[in-house]
This record gives C-alpha cells, structure tokens and sequence, in this order.
C-alpha cells in the first residue's frame, strides 16, 4: 500500500491537472474552429481524474479518507461494484447518445444532466448517512442534495416534455405557487432535523432535536422525497418553449450541487469544476432568458402560453401559394433571407435547405440566413442543424446583424419558425410583448413554410401569416424545400 | 473525514465561479448549445466523487445508494461527452456535407 500522504498528493496534483484542462477545454470551446479539440481536453481530464481515483480509492483508501476504517475485503467488493456500475451507467448512456437523432439533442443535454444531479444527491446522501463531516460541511451537503434532487427531476420532467412523452403545454391548478413553496419549505425542514439530529453521530451539532414522530433515516427520506417533489413541481409548469433556459439553469443547478458536494466530501475537483458550471451555466441561463426578453423568474413562475389572449381579431386571411410560384419568385429576387424554426428541424430539411442555396446562389440571388437567437429549441440549435447540412457560418447572422437587412429583401423565407417571426411581439398586450423577433415581415415578399395552420410554441396567434405580402406554402418542410428545389432547376 | 479547510476551499470556489463566468462571457451565441452541453459534461465529475463514496461504503444500503450514484455519475460522464461531441461534429470544418457523417 502507498504511503497516504504521498499518494494524496499524486491524486490532488492530478486533479489540479485535471482543472486546467476544463478550464481549457471551455476556453477552446468559445471558438467554433477549436471547439471540437475543446471536449477532447476535458474528456482527456475527466479520463485522468477518473482513473486516478479508481487507482487510489483502491491502492490507498488513506489518499481519500485519512484513518478510514474498512476492511479489505468490502473495499474489493465496492471496487467491484464500482466498475459494474461504470460499465452500466456509461456504456448505456453512450450507446443511446451515439444513437438519437440531431433534433433530439436537447432533451439528450437534460436528461445526461438529471443523472448528474441525481449522483449529486446521491453523493450528498452517502455523507448524511455517515455523517462523520463536521456540520458545517454537512449543512453544504443538506443544500447540495435539495439541489441535485431539484435537478434531477426538473431536468426528468424537461427531457419527457421536449420528448413528447409528456403533454408539453404547461399543467398549472389552482394554488400551485403556494403548494411549490410549501412543498421548498417542508423539504428544508427535513433538511435542518437531518442536520440537528445528533444521534450519537460524530461531530453533529451539540444539540439533540427529539423528533417525536420521525427517526433520523425517515427525516431523511423524506427530505430527499420533498426535493424530488419540488423539482417535479418547479418544471411541470413550464412550457416547451421555455426549456431550453430552464434545461440550461438546472445545469447550473448541478454544478453548484456538485461544487456543495466537493465541500462536504473534501473533493477539489469537484468544488472547481461544479462552481464552473454553476457560473457559466447561470450566466448561459440568463443570455438565453435575454434574448426572449423574459426574466428567469418570468420562465419560472408565470407559465407563459397557459393563457391565450383574447379579443384580438386577425384582420385578412391565409392566403397559400404554389410552390412553383414560390420558386419563380425566389429565382427573380436579387436578396433572399431565410429565417428557419424548429419546424425545419422536425423535417430534417436543412440538407434540402443548403440544396436550394446552392440553386439559388448559381443563379446570382444572395441568399442569407437570419438566426434568432432561440429559434429552435436551444441558442445556437440553427446554426447546428445548418452547419451540419454543409452551410457555411458567414451566411448565418444574428438577428441583431440582419434585421435592417429585410427591408431591402426581395424574399424573406421563414421555414417552420412561428413565435420568433411573430409581429404581435410588438403590440402591447400580447403575450409575446417586448420579445426581440426577426423583421420578415419588412421584406417585399414573405414566405412562409409551415405544415399545418397550427401555433406556435407559445400558442399565440400570428399576425405575420394574415399579412398582405405573406403567402403561406403548406406541407412537411423537406418535401416542399426539395419541390422547390425541383422547380428552381428547371427555370 | 479529514474535511478542508473552508477558507482556501471558499477562495478557490469564488475564483472558479469568476473564471467559468468570463470563459462564457466571450463566446457567441452559436456556440450556446455545445457550451451548455459542454458544461454538462464538465460536471459529470460528479462522478469522482461518487466513486469515493461507493469505495467507502460499509453496509448493503450504502452500497446500493453508492451504486446508483456510480451509475447516473458515469452516465452523465459519457453521455454529456457524446452528446457534447456529436454537436461540435457539426462544426468542424474538416468534414462538411451529409456525405461526411457517414465517417464518423
């Protein structure tokens, strides 16, 4: 066996190295050019912080626990357990990653990001049980596991909503607010009677809550109980054009429980990389809240899309159009600007879109791409989706970039996008009020791709569809992107 | 447990909360997606920790919640850095085109 002392240090000098290559990692990962070797870096630090630990939580259970007390025997029989686990956990996850399609990416970051805060918990579980922190730490894992069982649920309720496998508006009853906050403060209860409960415990609190009706264990479950329960409360509300921020602050969330945790459990590496996440993630969840112009406790507590606005008359109608008129139209425009949504995403069209680019640029028309900041269903989903089909970045701009631009369009193309080109964000009164959108409707002529004449995400109505210059083109993306593409080349 | 002292402890916490905040603040909003999938990674650390306390665990009860932790811990580990890398595939030059998918 290695000296503890020794082999401590080896184990926290690879942590340290593990840190800067996270840190690193994110630093690459602000560029789109080095943002691939970015992740390569941190899997190459989380490679070594892992092994590491398997090594030295074997060879010298001292380099963790200084004096720990267990025999070999059920120290081998954890090693064991650990690496089926490993196998377990990280062969299924990676199996089903490698597998889901690109448009299922979002709800994949959430779910992954649950189990993290479920491991939090269950880490912050473990210390509660053991209890052999001073309580100060143990007060940082109280907290730890309220927010990685949050975490975990909310982020369960995110993944089966954007799914499908769950009704996506929001379910609101009658005084929710008020049974969400009930709900907070009777698991911070458990929380502080988990605490305070002396028991015989080493290093707890001088002072011996007598709980009459609960033991310690039972308080226990039902802290982590009342967590769970809140994190379902907390996201069963939102709606789906909300998840993206809310996937991003529950990402957050388990990196300041995984940080917590690395107080309780004297990890480095953990207090560093969760208080990373937890910056950056709150800092991420705050942009994206910006640029719907709504505040994160607007997402959180109005349940936004739950009620429709009323007395609002569309004055005109739908008027569609043929697809060979479209293309005759797309074919004589000098600029043409296309504004993509979540719609397109659903039909797979963005190889049909890079195609009819392609056609179009040929025959000399400038074809531009204008990226709302949250079309689709996260930041940046767009610019995934057309990077994939081959478009090239300096095409997409940023709707700060490119909304002066769609006065002097010829044809301004929103593919399945509805609530990010949607005019009534600029009436008062409506739902979508104050929420930045693209300016298609400035462009002499409007397009607009959309399969049925459904509502978008938020449910409200759109003005833009009942415009003079709009012409609506119905049918799966894909298939009315590749008719066009057909008709273009025939002209 | 030997726990850390809180002070240091506190210090580093505050530099690597200021340090994550400025690494995201210069990035551009295309980048958004990967990046958050890119943190979810960088949590799955959470995974050491629950390796540690599976390692150390001395009853039935405390080796199945160990275990579980192992399990969502290292699931977060490998499916964030999948999830991770298949976005940023997307954004590598080097191989554009539905052709190039079929590479990777």
């Amino acid at each position: 066996m290695l000296d503890p002392t020794y082999s401590g240090y080896v184990k926290d000098g690879v942590y340290i190295l593990a840190t800067i290559l996270f840190i690193y990692a994110l630093h690459e990962m602000s560029n789109p050019a080095t943002a691939r070797k970015g992740v390569l870096w941190a899997g190459a630090g989380m490679f070594l912080a892992v092994l590491v630990t398997a090594v030295f939580s074997g060879a010298s259970p001292g380099a963790f626990v200084p004096g720990i007390n267990i025999s070999q025997a059920q120290l081998e029989e954890n090693l064991g357990l650990m690496a089926i686990a490993i196998a377990i956990g990280g062969g299924l996850a990676y199996l089903w990653a490698i597998r889901v399609k690109m448009t299922d990416m979002p709800q994949m970051v959430a779910i992954y990001n649950g189990m993290g805060g479920g491991a939090a918990a269950g880490i912050a579980a473990l210390a509660l049980i053991a209890r052999t922190d001073p309580v100060g730490y143990l007060g940082l894992a109280v907290v730890g596991g309220l927010i990685g069982s949050v975490s975990f649920a909310g982020s369960l309720i995110a993944f089966l909503k954007l799914q499908g496998w769950m009704r996506q508006k929001p379910i609101t009853f009658p005084g929710q607010k008020t049974i969400n906050i009930l709900v907070l403060l009777a698991a911070i209860v458990f929380g502080a009677v988990t605490l305070l409960n002396d028991s015989g415990h080493v290093g707890a609190i001088g002072t011996s809550v007598a709980i009459p009706v609960v033991g310690i264990n039972t308080a226990l479950l039902l802290f982590f109980v009342l967590g769970l329960g809140y994190g379902f409360m907390m996201a069963i509300p939102i709606g789906g054009a909300d998840m993206p921020v809310v996937i991003s602050l529950f990402n957050a969330f388990t990196g300041m429980a995984v940080a917590l945790d690395g107080f309780a459990t004297s990890n480095y590496a953990m207090i560093v990389a969760g208080m990373l996440v937890g910056s950056a993630g709150s800092l991420l969840t705050m942009l994206m809240a910006k640029a719907m112009n709504r505040s994160i406790s607007n997402v959180l507590f109005s349940a936004f899309g739950a009620t429709e606005e009323t007395g609002v008359e569309m004055k005109g109608s739908m008027k569609p159009i043929e697809a060979a008129d479209v293309a005759a139209l797309l074919a004589y425009a000098g600029k043409v600007i296309i504004a993509p949504g979540y719609g397109m995403a659903v039909a797979q069209a963005q190889h049909k879109v890079k195609e009819m680019m392609d056609v179009l640029e040929k025959k000399d028309v400038v074809v531009k791409f204008a990226i709302h900041p949250v079309a689709g269903r996260m930041p940046g989903h767009m610019n995934v989706l057309l990077a994939e089909a081959g478009v090239p970045y300096d095409h997409l701009y940023d709707r700060d970039e490119i909304n002066q631009e769609f006065a002097s369009a010829d044809v301004a193309m929103v593919i399945g996008a509805n609530d990010v080109v949607n005019p009534a964000a600029r009436r008062q009164g409506s739902p979508l009020f104050g929420m930045p959108i693209l300016d298609v409707d400035a462009a002499k002529n409007v397009i607009v791709l959309k399969r049925g004449q459904g509502k978008g995400f938020a449910g409200v109505e759109n003005d833009l569809f009942y415009k003079d210059n709009t012409r609506m083109l119905y049918g799966d993306a894909q298939e009315t992107v590749a008719k066009l593409v057909q008709e273009l080349k025939k002209l | 447990m030997t726990a850390i002292d809180p002070i240091s402890a506190g210090f580093i916490a505050v530099l690597a909360a200021f340090t994550g905040y400025e690494v995201i603040a210069r990035v551009p909003s295309l980048l958004h997606t990967p990046l958050m999938s890119g943190s979810n990674f960088i949590h799955g650390v959470v995974l050491v920790g629950a390796m540690v306390a599976l390692a150390f665990a001395t009853n039935p009860a405390e080796q199945v919640l160990g275990f579980v932790a192992v399990v969502l811990g290292a699931a977060n580990v490998t499916g964030g850095y999948a999830v991770t890398d298949r976005i940023l595939e997307m954004f590598d030059r080097s191989k554009k085109g539905p052709g190039a998918k079929k590479e990777g």
